[in-house]
């Protein structure tokens, strides 16, 4: 808790608020996330739970409040403040960003190799041997078998491409990952592999995520902390344990009491 | 099988038609783009392209940056594939021995203009030439980035990492860049760009190349320039570098070792033999082999 107290946090987020128009559809949303630590952001459709997450991924430029980073060089700065290049080389090196549709996600038509390889590319790696010994490292690393580095991902079932696009992401080992509803669309099964590899890789590279889901069971399962949304409103905020087995708004308790028991 | 057109000393200029066929307006609009091309190596010059009597894909781009630059003392060459005699080569030549009356010719020594589609001559260019080049997809990254907002901005931010996935995948497929002709290349340490359809065997000519290079697009209406002596790298990986490609053997019509060679048919019975695909450069050797 020391540590807390003198570092600055990973992410701050100030006041933030989203429209589209004249429809508000973020409200004045402020939280700060810690080094290595995993946010939950749970909701209904429609609740805003994406267009908060892009807006503090920098795909959304929001319509008030700050998103700060704490870069590794500068500390806390605005990211909304910087240019556009520095922007994005944030957002291909320090931030993973894993979508909900792997294929928006990955280059469909080239090999899961150069898939994973990409951001290596562009950070200026040029020797071929080694970018493909780093690419096997980390098809292993999600357990796909590297047999099939050559293949294009529309070869690959759902759970494998989500495992390509998480490997993509955290090859330049970014410092904080955003995830949009990461498992939704895979059976269960597959769903639960991914989740613990998830679980694995967030903690063995301290890694802080940002991650959207509508399934109380992922949030559980990798959260440390959640927010509960609800038109655009952050209702409910806490340890996902706590929120979970306490819940204190009448939607959270709503929420928590329609999961299905099997 | 190679002859100078026997219309130099006639003036085939039909009076009815602007010289150089665009209007004058259109010329000194093209020539700004011109301008600003050379002025930034590489980068893709958007213009007003104009419909041209002839369909794109057939030059159209080229055709307009020729028709801007050519005045009546220029002596113009025009070559497809490398050779002056092919069709595209032909009525091209004929368009602006029409519409301008200028002195043609075969001979690259000779040309103050050499429009090109898919080659540059053997025969080094030398200062005061320009080669202009029909391009018909300037945008090096379309094929992985089809949206052209964002090649724009990675242009602008010179975020290529695009390009060398291209050539991983390549590499990943056939274990060598298999790429043989519109080869990448870097100008000037700054934009990447599309060479045009020349095999990458041409790709070391553009280096540091006395002449100016002018690449034009119709259908994508775009322009870029090399100026004179502009560094143009062909991109690769330190571990599989850029090589140009090698045949087994010379030219048999006139010897050469050094040339880009066509593979030509002979008969039926798949009976071929390997030519130099400049034809005056050829033709050349064979006189003063």
């Amino acid at each position: 808790m020391m540590d807390l107290d003198t570092k600055p946090p990973l992410m701050r987020v100030q006041g933030l608020s989203c429209a589209y128009g004249s429809k508000t559809v973020v409200r004045n949303i402020s939280f700060d996330l810690w080094p290595g630590e995993v946010l939950a952001i749970v909701g209904e459709s429609g609740s805003g739970k994406t267009t908060l997450l892009n807006a503090v991924a920098a795909r959304h430029t929001p319509s008030a409040g700050q998103v700060s980073f704490d870069l590794r060089d500068h500390g806390l700065q605005e990211i909304y403040g910087m240019s556009e290049a520095q922007r994005r080389m944030l957002a291909r090196t320090d931030w993973g960003f894993v979508h909900q549709n792997a294929a928006d996600g990955l280059r469909m038509n080239v090999s899961a190799g150069a898939n994973v390889s990409e951001r290596l590319m562009a950070l200026g790696q040029r020797n071929y041997g080694q970018l493909r010994a780093h690419a096997i490292d980390w098809l292993e690393r999600v357990e796909i078998s590297p047999s099939r580095i050559d293949d294009r991902p529309n070869t690959f079932s759902g759970g494998m491409r989500q495992r390509l696009q998480i490997a993509r992401n955290l090859i330049t080992q970014p410092r904080l990952v955003f995830m949009d509803e990461p498992t939704s669309g895979l059976d269960v099964s597959v769903q639960a592999k991914l989740l613990d590899m998830m679980r694995t890789l967030t903690r063995q590279m301290n890694l802080a995520a940002i991650i959207v889901t509508h399934d109380l069971a992922v949030a559980r399962l990798l959260a440390q902390r959640m927010m509960v949304m609800q038109n655009g409103q952050a209702v409910e905020t806490g340890l996902t344990d706590q929120v979970l087995d306490d819940p204190q708004h009448p939607y959270t308790q709503l929420l928590v009491s329609s999961v299905l028991q099997p | 099988m190679l002859h100078n057109d026997s219309v130099k000393s006639v003036s085939l200029r039909d009076p009815q038609i602007n010289f150089a066929y665009l209007d004058e307006r259109t010329k000194r609009m093209i020539r700004r783009a011109i301008l600003k091309a050379v002025a930034i190596p590489g980068y893709q010059v958007p213009f007003g392209s104009r419909e041209m009597p002839l369909p794109y894909g057939w030059g159209t781009g080229g055709i307009q940056v020729t028709a801007s630059i050519i005045g009546e003392s220029d002596v113009l060459k025009v070559i497809d594939q490398g050779s002056d005699d092919t069709v595209n080569a032909v009525n091209i030549r004929r368009f602006f021995q029409r519409t301008t009356g200028v002195e043609v010719t075969t001979d690259t020594t000779a040309a103050s203009i050499i429009q090109t589609r898919h080659r540059i001559p053997e025969t080094p260019l030398r200062e005061g030439q320009v080669i202009v080049y029909q391009v018909p997809v300037p945008e090096p990254m379309q094929r992985l980035e089809p949206r052209e907002e964002e090649t724009r901005k990675l242009h602008a931010l010179q975020e290529y990492g695009l390009m060398h996935v291209n050539l991983f995948e390549d590499l990943a497929h056939y274990g060598h860049i298999s790429s043989t002709y519109d080869y990448p290349v870097l100008v000037n340490g700054r934009y990447i760009m599309s060479p045009s359809p020349i095999p990458k065997f041409d790709n070391p000519k553009m280096h540091l190349n006395p002449a100016l290079q002018l690449f034009g697009a119709g259908r994508e209406k775009r322009i870029y320039a090399v100026p004179p002596y502009t560094t143009v790298e062909s991109l690769g990986f330190d571990d599989h570098p850029f090589e140009v490609q090698r045949w087994q053997s010379a030219c048999e019509l006139c010897g050469s070792n050094e040339s880009f060679l066509d593979e030509v048919i002979m008969d039926d019975q798949g009976k071929k033999m390997f030519v130099c695909s400049d034809s005056d450069y050829c033709s050349k050797q064979q006189v003063t082999p």
